[in-house]
């Protein structure tokens, strides 16, 4: 016979209470999930503990470099390096170690002002287009083929010849190249959830496009994103010391790793450290940048699993 | 098949089109006064007046624009430049070809060594071989170019004289340009090769040949690699665009005559019908590359050139479904 027994006490006075907690570890749990695989990783860990390294030594430049990267100390230009100056002196004496802390700054900052101007305009562009789509995202995606076709190093030469120098137009001409593929990447992060249900319903309560766009679908599209803006910035870490390298971009007297190498290019005969290690610094911050965004990817998505 | 390619060919005219638009507008909306920048320090009012309308400058911008694509559809005819006073289309003719060969050797050196190392590293797994490629396609991967173009000189022209680091008319010029533009594209194209090469070989249809008793070679050429050839041309097609406009820089270092080098005069000078010119010619040159990236898909793959070739008939009861 089934005799009914009566239930234990519930455990939790307060029900509420406990569904939050469950909440709350549920998060948690999806967040040490990803820092789980992310750890696992070695060489995405290599690559972070190098880019936080970069992002320190960017910030607390001026208490980390040996010396102000502007004072000239004309009897000591080019000295090889020593221990007075680690990694020798370009051709006004001044010290290449704390020329190239100073560069990544320059560096790092005009690379996150591209990417957050490219994210702002083409982020809005491809939003909009998805929502709303037909006419408007017809024509929108077409214009944005078009800004696609030119190749993205072309384009910021272009812009930036007519800009001008300068940090803010070096981050503008770079960040514009960076509008169509953030566009076209958001956009199609919105169709794949304008559908859903949670979008329909706050349409229903009354919400206007903007907060929905704002509220609803901006946060549901944010990891790839992230992960695509980790693998971009080496890009145009890479791009800004190419114009700088070039005469445009960030001009002297102004740090940075390009146009360090490209006014040491006529010592190259005499005096290579002065060429090679501004290239070795771009290269270890595109090396870390690499690793940690394919390592993200990686952890984000584990349906990508090599 | 034919359909296909005039589609996509009719489709590069807007893009050509919105291009223009593109580069137009920078240009006439730039600080800098290309009028002033011609005469030089010194002149009277009615002097700027007449160079200004002599360049055709003093009209309104619909109209400069409507000018300036009439004259290619009708003359092919680029204008002449503000500075030299050299025609645009000459001057690109006469560059171009070194642009084009230097970017060619470079994306055959990339393909010719990217695609077996990583075709061989997706074969050996976790091998000594495929570590030694990973790695090395991750730090060619994170090399700038044009750094990777000095160190080549400082190695093989300064320190053991081999080749030459600058001049394009013998053989021997051409070997540093190409390799350092060519190396990095290495490195991408390698991991492409081997992510693609690695979804594949796990595939079902892999085992069922080796189990048949083909031989492994032909296991990996036919039946792996040709199957995991689709996202290889899309990095191709994608990397030579990159290649070509990055030639500016490597011509820049290696003092070649090509379009890179034009273009930086023409921008230090203000020099705006030859930087119009060259973004015009690169960015139509690229769209050629992507319709003969969408053409080796077809060839890659029989059923994508089904879809190319597929008749209006097929397209209906398609869309009936």
């Amino acid at each position: 016979m089934n005799k009914r027994v009566p239930l234990p006490p519930h455990p939790h006075p307060h029900p509420q209470e406990f569904d939050l907690k469950i909440e709350d570890i549920r998060k948690r749990s999806q967040i040490s999930d990803i820092w789980k695989r992310l750890r696992r990783n070695k060489l995405a860990m290599l690559g972070m503990v190098i880019v936080i390294v970069l992002l320190l030594s960017a910030i607390f430049a001026p208490l980390i470099a040996p010396y102000d990267y502007a004072v000239q100390d004309l009897a000591n230009a080019k000295a090889w390096p020593s221990l007075a100056h680690p990694l020798g002196t370009d051709d006004y004496g001044r010290d290449l170690l704390s020329r190239i802390i100073y560069g990544g700054r320059v560096s790092l900052l005009v690379a996150i002002l591209a990417i957050v101007f490219g994210l702002i305009v083409g982020g809005s562009i491809g939003v909009s287009a998805g929502y709303f789509s037909g006419i408007y995202d017809g024509t929108i995606m077409r214009l944005m083929d078009v800004v696609m076709a030119v190749p993205g190093f072309l384009l910021a030469v272009c812009i930036s010849s007519a800009l001008g120098t300068g940090v803010t137009n070096t981050a503008i001409a770079i960040g514009i190249g960076c509008v169509p593929g953030y566009a076209r990447l958001l956009r199609a992060q919105v169709l794949s959830i304008r559908d859903q249900e949670y979008i329909e319903a706050a349409r229903a309560t009354g919400a206007s496009n903007v907060r929905i766009m704002l509220l609803q679908i901006v946060p549901n599209i944010l990891s790839p994103v992230i992960v695509d803006s980790t693998l971009r910035i080496g890009g145009c870490i890479l791009m800004i010391s190419s114009l700088s390298f070039i005469g445009l971009g960030v001009q002297p007297p102004i740090p940075e790793w390009g146009s360090i190498l490209s006014a040491g290019r006529q010592f190259i005969r005499s005096f290579w450290p002065i060429v090679v290690f501004p290239g070795l610094a771009i290269m270890l911050t595109l090396f870390g940048f690499n690793l940690f965004g394919d390592g993200l990817r990686d952890a984000l998505d584990p349906k990508l699993k090599r | 098949m034919g359909r296909f390619t005039l589609n996509r060919l009719l489709w590069v005219i807007p893009v050509m089109l919105g291009v223009i638009l593109i580069v137009f507008t920078i240009d006439r909306f730039s600080p800098g006064d290309p009028v002033a920048a011609e005469l030089g320090a010194g002149y009277t009012q009615e002097q700027y007046d007449a160079k200004k309308a002599e360049l055709g400058l003093d009209k309104p911008f619909f109209v400069q624009l409507f000018n300036y694509v009439s004259k290619i559809i009708t003359k092919g005819d680029l204008g002449n430049s503000y500075h030299t006073g050299l025609s645009v289309t000459a001057s690109i003719a006469e560059r171009f070809p070194v642009t084009l060969k230097l970017a060619i050797i470079a994306i055959v050196i990339a393909v010719g060594l990217g695609v077996p190392f990583g075709v061989i590293s997706s074969t050996r797994q976790y091998s000594v071989a495929d570590h030694a490629v990973t790695t090395f396609s991750l730090i060619f991967a994170a090399m700038p170019g044009f750094w990777l173009a000095l160190m080549m000189i400082i190695c093989f022209s300064i320190q053991l004289k081999l080749f030459p680091a600058s001049g394009y008319k013998q053989w021997n010029c051409w070997v540093l340009p190409t390799l350092s533009a060519g190396l990095s594209f290495v490195a991408t194209i390698t991991r492409m090769t081997r992510s693609s090469m690695l979804d594949v070989v796990r595939q079902d249809f892999i085992t069922t040949a080796r189990a048949k008793g083909v031989n492994e070679g032909t296991v990996i050429r036919k039946h792996a690699l040709r199957n995991a050839l689709i996202p290889i041309i899309t990095t191709i097609g994608f990397q030579f665009g990159i290649l070509i406009s990055g030639s500016v820089i490597v011509e820049t270092i290696f003092n070649m005559p090509g379009m890179g080098s034009l273009m930086m005069t023409a921008i230090n000078n203000k020099d705006y019908p030859v930087i119009e010119g060259c973004v015009l010619v690169l960015a139509f040159f690229i769209c050629i590359i992507n319709l003969i990236t969408d053409l080796a898909y077809g060839i890659a793959d029989p059923r994508i050139m089904a879809q190319y070739t597929k008749g209006k008939k097929a397209k209906m009861k398609e869309a009936v479904k």
